[in-house]
């Protein structure tokens, strides 16, 4: 009996694959028109150049907000039915303190080991994280474009006005980790290719 | 060709699928619409659908104490205060047209025999900002029923003395917070407020607060208005 080629086996199914391409998608699209929506009456002391902004003008962008909205939005539902129901959650964890602490110290003396398709502790931190990042930014989006029938929501973050502050923190983490992720794919970017043809690990 | 290269040129293609429709983006133009547009559009009509969905009668818009009205109240128009169209309260008259049985137009005086109602609420801005302020004034549904509208038609439209025009779904017409104000903390409605008479509705956004009415009409044919045929969401609902 001859024996079999290794078995290889996807680092990135198609689905985590599809699901990741139009989120970042919905998420340039969201960030650049919710950036010129911030400029039409800004929480802090600066506005966003019109070069990264998105929307010729606030009804645009306000347009372009409310439409990609539903693509963020359903896109990260079919995400968490998907990463739950196929057990691909379990990538996350275990995750401790210690291991973190560990790995990142190992990744800024550049000599964290990279095994593609397993999470070091310090990426499933920030995946988490930018995951409740995520949930946070949708829900106080609700609060602030539902203030009254998602009454719920708003007084989750303390009414409307605290809720817009809310929506710019949860962005501004969301922003911190795109440019993070980016960062790294361009320091490791091997990492980059299996995320677009799903690559193959033996087993 | 390296994996960076590969990033490189995915990066490129990301950020020109991003921007290729924004070159394009002619949504200020409603005249002469692109493909942007036509998008923009239909999500516009599909989220009005939503939110007609999502609108519940019963629903109050949080109100607050005297205490955290917003002081000094703050102006807002497609024009500069200096601009404010004045309209003489002794001789206004509120005219009504399309589906309403009496269109007996409608004085100051009149309108102060309807019952009254007071109401200390927030208003949101579209750009983001927000006031509280007390509102005085009728209640639409009652007068609406009152000039027997056919509370059956879709729309109520609006036209302002400054040239605004905007216009609301009947239910939300007839919501009980949703009302023909005549008064603004406490003391009849000034000019740059929207004197003698403007709506009131604390379940939409700001710009659907149209101000010194001069015309109320009842219909089926989409009325628009000033700022949603610019391309604001029309339904707007808060």
């Amino acid at each position: 009996m001859q024996n079999p080629a290794p078995k290889r086996r996807v680092i990135h199914p198609w689905p985590l694959r599809l699901m990741h391409w139009l989120n970042a998608f919905a998420i340039i699209m969201m960030i650049g028109s919710g950036w010129q929506i911030y400029d039409a009456s800004p929480l802090f002391g600066f506005t966003f150049p019109p070069l990264v902004t998105i929307g010729a003008w606030l009804g645009a962008a306000i347009a372009w907000h409310l439409a990609f909205m539903w693509l963020l939005a359903i896109n990260g539902l079919i995400y968490v039915i998907w990463t739950l129901a196929s057990g691909h959650y379990r990538k996350f964890f275990p995750l401790s303190l210690s291991g973190v602490w560990r790995d990142l110290r190992a990744a800024l003396r550049f000599d964290l080991k990279h095994d593609r398709g397993v999470y070091n502790a310090v990426q499933k931190l920030l995946y988490l994280g930018v995951l409740f990042a995520g949930l946070v930014v949708v829900l106080s989006g609700l609060a602030i474009w539902k203030p009254v029938q998602l009454w719920f929501f708003c007084n989750l973050f303390g009414g409307y006005f605290t809720a817009r502050y809310v929506h710019f923190f949860a962005m501004s983490a969301i922003a911190a980790f795109f440019a993070i992720h980016l960062i790294l794919v361009a320091l490791v970017p091997r990492t980059l290719p299996p995320m677009i043809t799903g690559g193959r690990q033996e087993s | 060709m390296t994996p960076l290269d590969r990033r490189g040129l995915l990066m490129r293609a990301l950020a020109l699928g991003a921007v290729a429709p924004l070159a394009a983006c002619n949504y200020e133009d409603p005249a002469h619409p692109d493909l942007a547009d036509r998008f923009l559009h239909m999500m516009s009509a599909w989220n009005d659908r939503v939110q007609a969905a999502l609108f519940n009668p019963h629903t109050l818009a949080p109100t607050f104490r005297p205490d955290q009205i917003t002081h000094p109240p703050r102006f807002n128009a497609y024009y500069d205060i200096s601009q404010v169209v004045t309209v003489d309260p002794a001789t206004y008259q509120l005219e009504l047209g399309g589906q309403i049985q009496n269109k007996t137009p409608w004085t100051l005086a009149a309108l102060d025999g309807l019952p009254q109602t007071q109401q200390i609420t927030r208003l949101v801005c579209v750009e983001g900002w927000r006031v509280i302020g007390q509102w005085g004034g009728v209640p639409l549904g009652e007068f609406l029923r009152h000039v027997g509208a056919d509370t059956t038609c879709r729309y109520v439209s609006f036209r302002c003395a400054d040239n605004y025009y905007s216009s609301i779904d009947m239910a939300s017409a007839l919501h009980p917070q949703t009302i023909l104000a005549t008064s603004f903390l406490g003391a009849p409605l000034t000019p740059p407020f929207g004197a003698p008479v403007r709506l009131r509705i604390p379940t939409k956004l700001g710009f659907k607060n149209p101000k010194s009415l001069m015309q109320l009409a009842v219909t089926n044919v989409f009325p628009g208005g000033y700022w949603e045929d610019q391309g604001y969401n029309w339904f707007s609902g808060s």
